[in-house]
């Protein structure tokens, strides 16, 4: 049990990433919240990737997580800056109450 | 009982991945979005414990640097910044959704059910191909450092994509300021035009002032 292997680390990323989906499902008040959820899901990945990484020796795994931690920092702010606007513009930013395209 | 490293490291994986796992099912279910924020710090604190744990001190670093220094702080300028009365995470007791009898509770509780049996088949199935240890890329320069095998591998066969992520947070960056830049009317600001193209007729006056009547400057 003690014995940590791939496995362990695969299997805690999984259930980040589904906590990450549920927190995008469930979530119907705030759009940060949602925002944070697609966090998670992207540091799951990061786990995956960095495991993997580290127990097969191979360094890209690694690399291929630097570059999704810049793409995700370049998300999160592009992301907050429309959602400044947004409540800028709509004086809102409630989920339920986003239905201009009545989607 | 003798207590050796493995099982060290096995009982550290596992207080870290609890805190790591209590922390993101906080950052959902949480009312108050601050402690959402708080939350999502402590998830990438474990995390990046872990990663230094199992040997990719670099990246774990990186992690704490750009998400607990940086995305963390955007996130928290960002709540305090809108209407925090309004931010109320209350996703089990909507009025519009009781309203409207909506059905997201046990479809969102379904459809990530379904996606996390999935990844465990997945991960209690799958056996690497036997000829990928002869493709893998050993780390380079065995007696080095993480971050020393990590930047010649990164400077070398991947500076194309380094490149282009350095353009990418440009872009990010230029997008942010273009959409938040909001031009405000009646300030007073320096215009280099003007300031460049004054001349010595239009700029100097010589006045006779005459005596005990003074001059008016501002005209």
């Amino acid at each position: 049990m003690f014995e940590i292997n791939l496995g362990h680390y695969l299997t805690l990323s999984a259930i980040i990433f589904t906590i990450g989906v549920a927190g995008i499902f469930l979530n119907r008040k705030n759009i940060i919240v949602i925002l944070m959820s697609i966090e998670l899901i992207l540091l799951a990945v990061n786990i995956n990737l960095v495991s993997f990484s580290v127990f097969l020796g191979d360094l890209t795994g690694q690399i291929f997580t630097l570059f999704i931690l810049t793409v995700a920092a370049a998300e999160a702010a592009i992301g907050l800056a429309i959602i400044v606007v947004y409540f800028r513009n709509a004086g809102t930013i409630r989920v339920e109450e986003i239905d201009k395209l009545k989607g | 009982m003798l207590i050796d490293d493995r099982m060290i490291q096995g009982i550290f994986f596992y207080i870290f991945a609890l805190i790591a796992i209590v922390s993101a099912i906080m950052v959902t279910v949480s009312r108050n979005t601050v402690h959402s924020v708080f939350f999502l710090i402590l998830d990438f604190v474990s995390i990046s414990c872990l990663f230094i744990m199992s040997g990719a001190e670099f990246l774990g670093m990186i992690m704490l640097i750009v998400y607990v220094g940086a995305v963390a702080v955007l996130f928290l300028f960002v709540v305090m910044m809108l209407n925090v009365a309004q931010q109320e995470n209350e996703w089990f007791q909507s009025k519009k959704s009781k309203e409207q009898n909506s059905s997201h509770i046990p479809v969102g509780f379904l459809i990530s059910t379904i996606i996390f049996f999935e990844l465990i088949v997945v991960i209690g199935g799958w056996k690497l191909k036997p000829e990928i240890f002869s493709n893998l890329k050993p780390e380079v320069m065995l007696g080095t450092t993480n971050t020393h095998s990590i930047g010649s591998v990164l400077y070398t066969d991947y500076i194309h994509l380094f490149q282009i992520s350095g353009m990418i947070l440009l872009v990010s960056m230029i997008g942010a300021i273009v959409l938040t830049y909001k031009k405000r009317v009646g300030l007073k600001r320096q215009s280099y035009v003007r300031q460049i193209s004054r001349e010595k007729i239009s700029g100097v006056e010589i006045v006779n002032v005459d005596k005990n009547k003074g001059v008016k400057i501002d005209v």
